[in-house]
């Protein structure tokens, strides 16, 4: 099953060049301030408050994206071997240790030279971020801001503006923002400028919105695009063009794109029979192989819990109120950040409006041996949504950069099992 | 009569079953999988040919199972292992509900419908703690033949506790508690229990169901049979051809094509 080619005229093709030429220009950015002797700020995928350093022209690292690209580079096994000789445990996060490895070789990355971390800035979104900074606090004695996001994390249970609970939970998130922005001032020199993050603000409401319509234009039959393939590269625009007018652009110009293949009928796949949900992080080891295991039997990812939790929620299309950026931001950040978390711990009631919306046949679980953050609780996300609806279900293991503990032939065998169970389903239904 | 085969090609050993209308079996074989896997395919096919008095044209229809399913190369379709140990169980036992099918390299619970169809299923992952090859290991590391392995194990009465969850490492562990004086057949009935603990734990995952039926190699291990209905507390359907229910199964999905293919097309029903 090969990838629709047939029409190459309008915009068909343009967010994959696109999104490989930002992706590279960033690198090449990193590499000029690696180059240069400076450092950057090291953020994370789910809260990155690039708005924020931006106002600062601290430039962003994210060390998931730079882990997981030496995976899909192939070379991820001779970072994790580098962090394993120097005493890591193979049970320990493959991020965390290609991550230790790429600071042992001073920064060397496939992508170019990695600046070291001038500052670290997380969020309790992933438990391993907090003991993945403190690596950097003792190798470089980075100053470390960890953002404490409140709120109830149960599904149905979120509170939101106007709640009193929700406004004592904003102001907890602003107060702590302030003392940001003053760190923000000390490592970079600058001073802050509330105008400039009005501006940067701006251009996150105009990627939010543009990545919220993406998504949506995919309950197109057939779907626009892959979920797990196509969309994890406008995933990295998302995350290192947050608050930048290119990414703005990027994502205005995607929506532009996905709605001519829809409205066109172009699909991800030429003879789409499956439609399918991805839930976790993808097995980049195997990045392509992975969903040609799906697309052979005309199976297409048109929707992945991944692309909401790793865009740090931006999936939810939050708009910044640009006439009081400070009080929004903390809005923006509490209500993004927890919607990322939802999306990996309480994702059933999301996955369960999929189905019907975006006429999902079956949903793949996809459980990563190296994150616990996102693996536990998938088989108790699994029961609840099989107990609530009688969809078709796969459950895979594999993991996002440890080819060691990736069986291509047991994944296979799974998945063909998987297909022929779909397949016995639709004749017993009479499809 | 048309007749149907299946072949199917596993890590250790090849099965071939071949079937006829009435879905009785008329022919079978099993050999070693050995090195070259298109050859173990082919030679099993030509046994259980031999065994059924039947001539390669007279077969209809071929599929293919197994890890080495894409290397029966004379096959006409491949169905995975899974697909097939399900349909295989309901057909020899209609009102099986759960299948646990033990191999030489892994072990697989599947939850099926009263049609044979996969409702779910769930394998070990990545590592061969508590399949056959486990098994063949502690008799090999004692050696035992291994069809003495279970009988001996039920002769034990007080079961030393197997901590690793690593088939080498667990070779290790058995000759240490040998040396430390305990009774082979108290080892070796750990060793059962340890397995039957980690197939139950995949069962437990797709939900067991009655009726439960054992099938693959290890189902001939007397003392596997007797831990896993213990462990259920339900009583556990066993073929005597369970070793070749993976290959029965992929001979019935021939069958069906055959029948399939005879239908009169719905254009020429209503024409």
């Amino acid at each position: 099953m090969s990838t629709q080619t047939a029409d190459t005229e309008g915009p068909v093709g343009r967010g994959a060049s696109e999104g490989a030429r930002l992706f590279r220009e960033w690198y090449r950015s990193l590499d000029a301030v690696a180059q240069r002797g400076d450092g950057a700020a090291y953020v994370f995928v789910m809260g990155s408050l690039a708005e924020l350093l931006r106002v600062f022209d601290l430039p962003t690292v994210f060390p998931e994206v730079n882990s997981l690209q030496t995976a899909v580079r192939r070379v991820a096994h001779e970072y994790l071997n580098e962090a394993e000789d120097y005493g890591y445990s193979p049970d320990i996060c493959g991020y965390v240790k290609a991550d230790v490895a790429l600071q042992l070789r001073g920064g060397s990355h496939p992508m170019g030279q990695i600046p070291k971390p001038a500052l670290a800035v997380l969020t309790n979104a992933c438990n391993t971020y907090i003991k993945w900074a403190e690596i950097w606090e003792r190798m470089y004695q980075t100053p470390v801001f960890t953002l404490d996001v409140p709120g109830s994390r149960a599904s149905g249970r979120q509170t939101w503006p106007g709640d009193p609970d929700f406004e004592r939970d904003r102001e907890y998130v602003a107060r702590q923002l302030k003392d940001l922005i003053s760190l923000c001032e000390k490592v970079s020199g600058k001073p802050f400028d509330i105008d400039r993050l009005r501006e940067t603000l701006g251009h996150t409401n105009a990627m939010n919105r543009g990545w919220k319509r993406v998504l949506e234009i995919n309950r197109s039959v057939p779907a626009p695009f892959n979920a797990v393939t196509d969309a994890t590269i406008s995933l990295g625009v998302a995350n290192g063009f947050r608050g930048t007018l290119e990414g703005a652009t990027y994502f205005s110009q995607l929506v532009e794109e996905m709605e001519y293949k829809a409205a066109r009928g172009i699909g991800t796949i030429q003879d789409e029979k499956h439609r399918l949900i991805f839930v976790g992080v993808p097995c980049y080891p195997i990045f392509r192989r992975f969903n040609e295991m799906f697309s052979e039997w005309g199976g297409a990812f048109v929707v992945s819990t991944y692309l909401w939790f790793a865009s740090g929620g931006a999936s939810l299309g939050y708009e910044y109120d640009l006439e009081r950026p400070l009080e929004s931001l903390a809005e923006g950040v509490l209500i993004s950040v927890r919607h990322a978390m939802d999306c990996m711990f309480f994702q059933e009631q999301a996955l369960l409006e999929s189905i019907d919306d975006y006429h999902i046949d079956g949903v793949v679980y996809h459980a990563i041996k190296s994150c616990r953050t996102v693996s536990t609780g998938l088989a108790d996300n699994r029961r609840a949504l099989m107990a609530a609806r009688d969809v078709a279900s796969l459950f895979v293991e594999s993991d996002m950069m440890d080819k060691r503990v990736v069986s291509e032939a047991q994944l296979k065998n799974r998945v063909d099992a998987f297909f022929e169970g779909l397949a016995s389903r639709r004749q017993t239904a009479g499809v | 009569m048309g007749y149907g085969t299946g072949v199917d090609v596993g890590s250790t050993q090849t099965k071939a079953v071949i079937i006829d209308e009435k879905r009785q079996i008329v022919g079978r074989s099993l050999i070693d999988t050995g090195a070259n896997v298109v050859t173990a395919a082919k030679n099993a096919y030509a046994k259980a040919l031999s065994d059924s008095g039947l001539q390669e044209e007279q077969i209809d229809y071929i599929v293919g199972t197994g890890y080495g399913r894409y290397r029966v190369t004379f096959g006409d379709i491949q169905v995975t292992e899974i697909s097939c140990h399900g349909r295989g169980a309901v057909h020899m036992f209609p009102d099986t509900r759960t299948v646990v099918d033990m191999g030489g390299q892994d072990t697989k619970a599947i939850r099926v419908s009263p049609t044979g169809e996969i409702l779910d299923f769930c394998m070990n992952d990545k590592c061969a703690a508590g399949t056959g090859r486990f098994l063949g290991a502690v008799a090999a590391a004692f050696e035992i033949p291994l069809q003495d392995l279970g009988a001996m194990a039920l002769a034990g009465e007080r079961p030393v506790k197997i901590a690793t969850t690593c088939t080498v490492f667990a070779e290790t562990e058995v000759l240490s508690w040998l040396s430390r004086g305990k009774k082979l057949e108290d080892i070796l009935l750990g060793v059962h229990r340890s397995s039957v603990s980690r197939s139950v734990g995949l069962m437990r995952r797709v939900g067991i169901e009655p009726e439960v039926t054992f099938t693959g190699g290890v189902a001939r291990n007397v003392g596997m049979v007797t831990g896993l209905k213990d462990a259920v507390d339900l009583p556990v359907n066993v073929s005597e051809d369970s070793h070749y229910m993976g290959a029965l199964g992929a001979a019935l999905f021939a069958m069906d094509h055959i029948l399939s293919s005879r239908l009169p097309a719905a254009s020429e029903e209503s024409a």
